[in-house]
């Protein structure tokens, strides 16, 4: 905890409030109280229990103080103001009156903020998120630092919640209705530059350079110093506390002001949250509610409705799920195999296909040399541009500099032949998925790289141990399975096999988690994991679609269901070639219960060059320009010739939902029970963020939990009756069916 | 008072003698008014012309000329080579131009230095010149890319098609940019973020703008700036005098708006160097050369470097990391030092710098700090803040008034410093 020692600060000498257990320190420059806030416990800044208590006991003490006219509130911690309100606080609720309790207290104090008799200046530098923002927006003044850490932004939409004090009615107010609602639906974070204009935040900061002291203490100090020079300046007007409104806005607010206009906004905004969630997602169209509440009943009504709304949110099935995935997702951005003993500076990828490209571009900003091999100049050049293409597009976002671009382009070199391998410490493969080629490269590779050089490949279907097999040193290959498009896809898993060394995972982790990736790592067998799920389910897509399915209608019941793309739609963007390989090899190694749809459908549509939207034409036609899709009728003269019947006691559309859930959800389970697998969370990430698992229901682990294991064996043993053991429930399915005291997750 | 000095001397054997027989400038004058007219190689001749008239030198007796500039005018873009034909100086004489910032002229000074030493050349005049009455403003790119394809266009067709796609935006004219281009940060800006960075206060920089200008139009008046020439603008009549020179009070300075970083920054009009037109030129000579034609040298120039440093946070802290490099390569100290002349340019953050251990030992990868600069010993006779600053044309400035000031105030060694965008100079006189 803080002392409460004397803090220096600048011009008369300053007056210290004894303040000893506080997260939160006072001191006095001339008469503007600075509030740093500093959690004891931990690397950030959260709205906890004790903070707020806390942070209310400071407040009054300032407020009693009568020679104190304004306040500072800063963060000691670096790179963070406040990073929100504590989940584990909400999680600990029992039920929805709990948390609108918690609710209630956070708007109480902000309220008192908002209402201060003296001025208070937010000096944000640092994620300024949820709770943090609230806060901030309570403060009758924001500084902000330009630094790219800082970052404002209510996420909790994307946690099943809503900004639950007093963000639903202090938002629409600060930046308009429509803006309001941008950050809200959306949860992104907003940088200090657009938060500006935004009028988000009144005045920014530049970051400093080293100068006397380490350049983020010294920027820190810096707006501390500018923060207190604006409080000064507001206490004797000379800062105006109200921005001069331009024509625009003086437009806008007019416009906001006829009810008719604002009903039309509403109508809009909840018709695109339907599109988008199908209504799946409760927390959006909560926010809706709230913020309507307080502009057409009164603030009252509002604060009430927020409060009340947060609760009911946070103990719906699709928060707890989100809030899994968060928990999730932050323990798989650790190296749980610990440092590895060489770090990764020198990178090959062999292949410069939109995978070995998508690779380098994730790699190449991130202090990492990276040489792109191909062999021929036509793929090798198309490589290179795909990669300048993606910095480009964040020159154009300004989030970099075209000279940043430039920089990083300079890290990765293009070429044909093997030179400079000697100095490589990992390849990454992403060359034609065949076995003798891989074994090819592997023994090329070997003989030019050092010894400790590891050997990543990057199949989605061939067990790792038969590439290895090629290998002179089989403890350094390893599984990197990316997704494609490898910059906006963010799992990586990772495959060992029994020879791979602890510390080849450990480096191909850390690399990983440079390219910014979320990480889960299986062991090895066909398909590992996300591959072995996704492959029953396309296997019972194809099935479906002979049965005479239109695609367009399973596409419309699997995003009901919550896909984010449709089936049909994810077979086309996969690619049916590759459908075709990995359903082969999946029903090589698991025999007939990987069987669905006859595999002859997908091989005919590959021999007529149907392999999907990389072609132009797979179910459906792709045309440049065009967002619309057709049916390609020629795939669907395919499917005719194969025609099956439905069978009607299996074919409703609940059915059609179920046996192609069903059967995802059946494997991923027994990837649990063989040990491909090392716990459930993992194979909810994978699912979630690999295969686009619905995120509302958190993962097959997850919506098993809460479906309910023996509804779910009921539903199979129906489709088994019919279709035999690729229904049949896994033991571990069974298990859980049998005792409902079984949970994944307690 | 005399000093007992670490060296008699900083000959070094083997390493031929060079000196700086004269040096001379244009008075500097804010951009836009008398200069007005002029284009840059009028100023570099009149600097040039200058100087052989006050030297006597023949004009076949250049060996070689070295211009420094940095905007540069497209249409006289080896502008040293136009001034000397200006000049009148035989056209078989070589000329080049050169750039780096600020510092262009010093640049300019120490390629002369790099010809001598060479043995390639005995007499060089070094110079640099600015005009920033004038500027190559130019179409937008999407602009010049249209107006290059017309001129391919060959049927009335083709070059309507080509005109129809000029849109309103196009004709934004693009202004020659003082931001840095890898990080597209003004150098304004770049400095107020320097003095914060250093906790440089605003009444120090109010301070320091004070002491320059009070210095400045002391010096003026008393005829110290004996390297100032007449220039006879036509229809202007003759000026001889820098007219940047404003002595106020500390109560005016104070009431300045900051310019760059508003409303919160520290640097105002008064700290920070005006845009300013001028040019600059010395003679320099191999000593035997000097000596043989009759001359009486000024000062022998001895030992530079040149630093480079990160471009957006430690742009102009050149001097300090030069200053310590340019000494130890002498083998003096600090205290050896006679006279300073440092460029202006944030020279309080480099004061600061210099004079801090966390500094040196974090940045420059030395055990302790450079030291104190005794700024009894700086910028006597004013700066860039106050007689102004033309970028191509500063480095010859500072040498001369180091050069000049060392024989009024009978000084041995004297270290000139500036900085720039991303290089910087030091010498030894």
């Amino acid at each position: 905890y803080a002392s409460g020692t004397l803090q220096p600060g600048v011009g008369i000498e300053p007056v210290t409030f004894l303040n000893p257990k506080a997260a939160a320190l006072i001191a006095v420059k001339d008469d503007v109280a600075v509030i740093r806030i500093n959690n004891p416990d931990s690397k950030v800044n959260t709205l906890s229990i004790p903070m707020q208590r806390e942070m209310a006991e400071v407040m009054n003490e300032v407020w009693a103080n009568g020679a104190v006219k304004s306040v500072v509130l800063i963060s000691s911690k670096p790179g963070c103001f406040i990073a929100g309100a504590d989940i584990n606080m909400i999680q600990a609720c029992r039920s929805a009156e709990e948390v609108t309790a918690l609710s209630q207290e956070g708007q109480k104090m902000f309220e008192k903020i908002e209402k201060s008799p003296i001025p208070i200046v937010a000096a944000i530098n640092g994620s300024c998120l949820g709770g943090g923002l609230e806060f901030a927006l309570a403060c009758q003044y924001r500084v902000a630092t330009k630094s790219r850490k800082t970052v404002l932004g209510t996420p909790e939409v994307m946690l099943g919640l809503l900004p639950g004090a007093g963000g639903t009615q202090r938002l629409p107010k600060m930046v308009g209705l429509p803006s309001a609602f941008d950050v809200m639906l959306t949860g992104r974070n907003i940088r200090a530059d657009k938060a500006k204009k935004m009028g988000l935040v009144h005045q920014l900061v530049d970051p400093l350079g080293p100068g006397l002291k380490d350049s983020d203490v010294r920027t820190v100090e810096y707006l501390e110093e500018v923060a207190v020079g604006f409080a000064k300046g507001i206490v004797n007007k000379s800062i105006p506390l109200t921005k001069r409104k331009g024509i625009m806005q003086k437009l806008q607010d007019y416009a906001m002001g006829i009810p008719f206009v604002r009903q039309q906004i509403y109508k809009t905004v909840t018709k695109r949250v339907m599109n988008q969630t199908k209504g799946l997602y409760p927390a959006p169209l909560k926010i809706i509610e709230c913020v309507k509440a307080g502009l057409e009943k009164g603030s009252e009504a509002g604060y009430l409705e927020e409060s009340q709304n947060f609760g009911k949110l946070a103990m719906t099935p699709e928060s707890k799920a989100l809030v899994g995935l968060y928990q999730g997702q932050v323990a798989c951005k650790k190296n749980r195999f610990g440092t590895p003993e060489r770090e990764v500076k020198n990178l090959a990828i062999l292949g410069a296909g939109l995978m070995g490209a998508g690779i380098a571009q994730v790699t190449v900003d991130k202090g990492v040399n990276v040489i792109l091999k191909d062999t021929a100049t036509e793929g090798l050049s198309r490589g290179q541009d795909q990669v300048y293409k993606g910095f480009n597009a964040k020159v154009k976002k300004k989030s970099i500099t075209s000279f940043e671009r430039d920089t990083t382009m300079s890290c990765l070199t293009g070429q044909l032949d093997y030179s400079g391998f000697e100095r490589v410490d990992m390849v990454i493969e992403a060359v034609f998925e065949d076995l003798s080629i891989k074994h090819k490269v592997l023994k090329e590779v070997e003989a030019v790289t050092p010894p400790h050089c590891i050997f990543a490949t990057n199949t989605s279907g061939l067990p790792i141990k038969d590439i290895a097999a090629a290998s002179k040193r089989p403890e350094n290959v390893i599984g990197m399975h990316y997704f494609s498009p490898v910059d906006k896809m963010q799992l990586l898993e990772i495959i060992t096999t029994d020879k791979t060394s602890k510390d080849t995972t450990a480096s191909a982790v850390a690399l990983g988690l440079k390219q910014g990736k979320i990480i889960i790592v299986v062991k090895d067998g066909p398909g590992f994991y996300t591959t072995r799920c996704l492959s029953p389910m396309l296997a019972e897509l194809l099935r479906l679609l002979q049965e005479g399915v239109e695609p367009k209608k399973l596409d419309l019941l699997t995003t009901s269901f919550g896909l984010p793309v449709g089936a049909v739609i994810l077979a086309d963007e996969v690619g049916i070639d590759v459908a075709a390989h990995v359903g082969k090899t999946m029903t090589k190694a698991f025999g007939s219960r990987l069987d669905g749809g006859n595999i002859e459908v997908v091989t005919t549509m590959v021999e007529k060059g149907f392999t999907g939207r990389k072609a132009g034409k797979g179910f459906y036609i792709y045309e440049k320009g065009s967002k619309s899709r057709n049916i390609n009728p020629a795939a669907e003269e395919i499917l005719k010739k194969f025609k099956l019947s439905a069978p009607p006691s299996v074919s409703s559309d609940s059915d059609v939902q179920y046996r192609l859930v069903s059967r995802f959800v059946n494997e991923a389970l027994l990837c649990l029970q063989e040990g491909i697998l090392s716990n459930p969370m993992e194979g909810d990430i994978g699912a979630v963020f690999g295969l686009g698992f619905p995120p509302f229901l958190g993962g097959p682990f997850r919506f098993v939990d809460a479906f309910g294991a023996d509804k779910l064996v009921q539903k199979m043993k129906k489709y088994e009756e019919v279709y035999g053991n690729q229904f049949t429930a896994c033991q571990l399915l069974q298990d859980h069916a049998k005792d409902s005291s079984k949970k994944f997750y307690k | 008072l005399v000093q007992t000095k670490s060296k008699k001397t900083l000959a070094k054997p083997g390493v031929k003698n060079i000196v700086l027989v004269e040096g001379v400038r244009t008075p500097f004058l804010l951009s836009g008014t008398i200069y007005n007219d002029f284009m840059a190689h009028d100023l570099a001749r009149a600097a040039l012309l200058g100087l052989l008239n006050k030297t006597s030198l023949p004009k076949d007796a250049v060996d070689y000329i070295v211009y420094g500039t940095v905007i540069q005018e497209v249409k006289t873009s080896n502008v040293a080579r136009e001034a000397a034909l200006g000049a009148g100086i035989s056209e078989k004489i070589p000329a080049h131009t050169v750039t780096m910032a600020c510092i262009s002229a010093n640049q300019a000074i120490t390629t002369a230095v790099g010809l001598i030493a060479a043995g390639q050349c005995d007499v060089v005049v070094a110079g640099g010149v600015e005009t920033m009455s004038d500027m190559p403003i130019r179409h937008s790119r999407k602009m010049r890319k249209t107006m290059l394809t017309l001129n391919k266009a060959k049927t009335l067709s083709q070059r309507l098609t080509l005109l129809s796609k000029i849109r309103l935006g196009y004709l934004t004219p693009e202004l020659p940019a003082l931001t840095e281009f890898s990080t597209n940060e003004t150098m304004g800006h770049s400095a107020d973020r320097l003095t914060a960075a250093f906790g440089v206060s605003r009444r120090e920089q109010d301070e320091f703008a004070f002491r320059s200008h009070s210095l400045a139009k002391k010096a003026q008046d008393a005829g110290l700036l004996s390297d100032v020439l007449s220039v006879n603008v036509p229809g202007k009549g003759i000026v001889s005098k820098d007219n940047g020179i404003r002595p106020s009070s500390m109560e005016q300075l104070e009431k300045l708006k900051p310019v760059f970083i508003k409303p919160h920054g520290t640097i105002t009009p008064a700290s920070s160097s005006f845009l300013t037109d001028g040019a600059s030129a010395v003679l320099l000579m191999s000593e035997e050369k000097a000596l043989a034609m009759g001359y009486k040298p000024k000062a022998y120039l001895r030992d530079f470097v040149f630093v480079s440093q990160d471009p957006k946070d430690q742009l102009l802290l050149g001097p300090s990391y030069a200053t310590p490099e340019v000494l130890e390569k002498s083998g003096i100290t600090l205290d050896d030092i006679d006279v300073f002349e440092f460029h202006e340019g944030q020279i309080l953050a480099n004061l600061k710098a210099m004079d801090s251990d966390w500094f040196a030992q974090t940045c420059m990868g030395r055990k302790s700090k450079v030291g104190v600069l005794p700024i009894e010993k700086l910028n006597l006779w004013g700066g860039s803040l106050s007689l102004g600053h033309p970028f191509g044309a500063t480095g010859a400035r500072l040498v001369t008034a180091a050069v000049n000031r060392l024989k009024k105030e009978g000084g041995q060694y004297a270290l000139v410093a500036a900085c720039a965008a991303g290089g910087q100079v030091v010498f030894d006189l």
